[in-house]
């Protein structure tokens, strides 16, 4: 799973250290999801320095590495907080009550879908299907899963890495 | 080749196997709409719109399913209609309907597909994904709101011109064709050749539009309008008024023109007679004096700035020559001004051309013989002159024949071809030939060099000399000439590059479509042109030979550095402010 280690405040990325990253890796066309993985796990998300070292590492163009980057919604190509929240919103989820999940988040975070809060903890992101309908709705933060969630739980979890995280 | 065969409607069809249910059904005279398709180049069954029933569970895309032996196909029954019905009013929900406003009416694909299956009523009305609006670029506008996703200029800039400057990013509704990390498109690594405008089924991709500033002119009592021609636009722009792709039309153009009010009707072909001239001298002087080889032509702006862009560190191969249209700017601006007692600022020089580069190419700063004023004001392609010539009501295939004007109107049969892939090289064959042995050319056809294959090459006897010569069109042809000049592997003396393929009568502002067949018909037209001239050879144009005496001294002289030579700017592949080093090539 995909960490995220990196402060949005903090956009600075090394050329050198970028070249390092993507350079462990074979210059196979078919090596450009792991590659991206490792970048947004050194690196949090995908910089603009690093869609260009890895396309001139390919041999493909800066346009291919950015729109597969952007075609799968667990990369990003902004930076994110420390804490990324994706709330599925597949039927599932969706039937259980994701929405009023969803309300209750952006209260506590008050920052909507896509944003970050201004301390750089959180990031919400409101995405598809992870496999969780089991426990529906469900949330995962970073790489831990809660699940059977009702709004009222939703200050705890939020607060728990809140102080976690300061 | 191995056969199969299918029955397609009932009707039975041997096609060689590795066909597609697409092009079975065209060898059956059976019509299957498509948009996304595009013959040899992009099928990727994006638009599902070429649906058929193939006795399978789901209906299946035309342009992607092989025909298989004792296939069974039905390309018309009501699920198969419902279907792409279905899938073309939705494709209308998302699309920008202002059809009577939109570029590409009447020549829309869009359009005519729904008309195709009949489609009266708006069945779906919902939200439409946001507008990106990219007016960046001099040369090319993008509008998303009439994307389609068809991805045609996805796989045209990235296939056939190697640039990659548009990719789809996102997924779902909010998918859309950008350049990298959503960038303008003036931002990134883009040639403006305009293949991607010249595959668009749809008006999300156009020409910037500069008529109206060419009717101002015009109606400025203050200015002198003089226009220039390039050799491909004669060839194609019948096909405006529907006349068929091969019909030559230079004399209802320069009718055209004349009725539209420009005060000289001049040609682009002038220039190109003394591009050879100077470039042809320029080559003799490398290869003399251990200049830079092989050298490289620089007519087409579209190669310029791709090898700005790709191959910086190559710059210096590459010919000093200005192109023809602004050779032909800072002359109109200098010698012709002079001629007849006119003041620069207040000639305006229209260039129509079958290019969007070149609008890119007349705002480059270093193309102006006074400072500050630009030596071609505006350019316009083959398709915005179509529109002025509508706008005028004008029964074009009726016009009667009219001469270009003279002296920068007077050309040779060598200066036509500059339009077909290989015309370059062979003009310049033709007059380096004479210029070096002092013999006549028997023959001045150099066939060998002719026709659409993207990379061409040639041993040409002149004099003592076997000169190699190697002809490349699309960009990613010339990537395997630059990719051999780097690892020392060309050992060519000249090589001729034109960015799009099958040279400029194939280029970006051309009537739209261009397919193969059509390339090939214009390029018909180009030679057919050439043989009908008198004069073949461009270092026999008489008014070329006059400049030179009056006013230009001797080529590769003095003034010619000044105004027919330039230099070039090495530029970053990704965006950041460009290097400002300045490389010429040559010595």
């Amino acid at each position: 799973m995909l960490e995220t280690t990196q402060c949005p405040n903090c956009k600075k990325t090394d050329v050198a250290d970028i070249r390092d990253c993507v350079r462990q890796f074979g210059r196979d066309q078919g090596n450009l999801i792991p590659i991206l993985h490792a970048v947004q796990k050194k690196y949090g998300y995908l910089t603009a320095d690093a869609t260009e070292e890895i396309a001139d590492w390919l041999g493909i163009h800066a346009s291919e590495v950015y729109g597969t980057a952007t075609f799968y919604t667990l990369f990003s190509t902004k930076p994110l907080g420390k804490y990324v929240v994706r709330l599925c919103d597949s039927p599932p989820c969706h039937i259980e009550g994701s929405l009023s999940i969803q309300k209750a988040i952006e209260e506590d975070l008050g920052v909507g879908n896509g944003e970050t809060t201004e301390d750089g903890l959180f990031t919400l992101e409101v995405v598809s299907c992870f496999g969780l309908c089991g426990v529906a709705p469900a949330i995962m933060v970073n790489d831990e899963v809660h699940g059977n969630l009702t709004p009222e739980m939703i200050p705890a979890i939020l607060s728990k890495y809140r102080k976690e995280g300061n | 080749m191995e056969q199969v065969t299918l029955t397609i409607d009932g009707k039975e069809v041997s096609v060689p196997k590795g066909s597609t249910v697409l092009d079975a059904s065209k060898a059956a005279g059976i019509g299957i709409p498509t948009l996304c398709h595009l013959e040899n180049v992009h099928a990727i069954g994006a638009c599902r719109i070429c649906l058929v029933d193939v006795g399978a569970r789901s209906l299946q895309t035309a342009c992607t399913y092989p025909a298989s032996e004792g296939m069974k196909v039905v390309t018309n029954n009501p699920r198969v209609r419902s279907a792409r019905k279905t899938v073309v009013e939705l494709m209308l929900s998302a699309h920008r309907q202002e059809c009577t406003c939109c570029p590409r009416s009447l020549n829309c694909e869009l359009q005519k597909v729904a008309k195709i299956l009949g489609i009266q009523e708006h069945r779906f009305d919902g939200e439409m994904p946001e507008q990106i609006l990219d007016t960046s670029s001099p040369s090319i506008t993008r509008d998303s709101s009439k994307c389609i996703l068809c991805r045609r200029c996805v796989t045209v800039c990235q296939q056939v011109q190697g640039v990659g400057a548009l990719f789809p990013v996102d997924r779902g509704f909010e998918t859309a064709i950008v350049p990298a990390l959503k960038n303008d498109l003036i931002d990134v690594a883009c040639v403006m050749c305009g293949q991607c405008v010249s595959v668009c089924p749809v008006g999300a991709l156009y020409e910037k539009d500069s008529t109206d500033d060419v009717w101002k002119a015009i109606a400025d009592p203050t200015k002198h309008v003089v226009v220039q021609t390039a050799p491909a636009v004669r060839a194609a722009l019948g096909e405006e008024f529907g006349m068929p792709a091969g019909t030559r039309v230079t004399g209802q153009m320069v009718t055209a023109l004349r009725q539209m009010g420009f005060d000289k009707v001049f040609d682009t072909d002038f220039t190109a007679d003394l591009t050879i001239l100077e470039e042809g001298n320029e080559l003799l002087h490398r290869v003399k004096n251990g200049g830079t080889l092989p050298m490289i032509t620089s007519c087409s702006p579209g190669w310029i700035k791709y090898i700005e862009h790709f191959y910086p560190t190559l710059l210096p191969h590459l010919s000093t020559c200005k192109s023809p249209q602004q050779m032909f700017g800072a002359l109109a601006k200098t010698y012709y001004a002079e001629k007849a007692g006119i003041k620069p600022e207040d000639i305006f020089v229209v260039s129509i051309m079958p290019c969007t580069a070149k609008k890119y190419e007349c705002q480059r700063t270093e193309m102006s013989a006074h400072p500050g004023i630009p030596d071609v004001d505006v350019v316009l392609t083959t398709r915005e002159l179509g529109k002025m010539i509508r706008e005028m009501g004008m029964d074009f295939a009726n016009l009667p024949k009219g001469e270009c004007d003279s002296p920068l109107g007077l050309s040779t049969g060598a200066a036509v071809i500059f339009g077909a892939t290989g015309g370059v090289m062979e003009a310049a064959l033709r007059t380096v030939y004479e210029v070096v042995t002092g013999e006549t050319l028997d023959n001045v056809n150099f066939t060998a060099i002719r026709g659409l294959e993207g990379v061409k090459e040639a041993t040409v006897k002149v004099g003592d000399l076997d000169v190699k010569v190697a002809i490349a069109s699309g960009l990613s042809n010339a990537k395997k000439l630059m990719e051999k000049i780097k690892n020392g592997e060309a050992d060519y003396h000249f090589i001729e590059i034109m960015c799009c393929p099958g040279g400029c009568l194939g280029g970006g502002g051309q009537p739209i479509p261009t397919t193969n067949e059509i390339r090939k018909a214009r390029m018909g037209a180009i030679y057919e042109e050439d043989e009908h001239l008198t004069i073949r050879k461009s270092h026999e144009n008489p008014a070329v030979l006059a400049l030179y005496a009056e006013f230009l001294g001797e080529p590769l002289g003095h003034k010619s550095h000044e105004l027919l030579h330039t230099h070039y700017t090495p530029r970053a592949k990704y965006p950041e402010t460009d290097k400002e080093e300045v490389t010429t090539g040559g010595e």
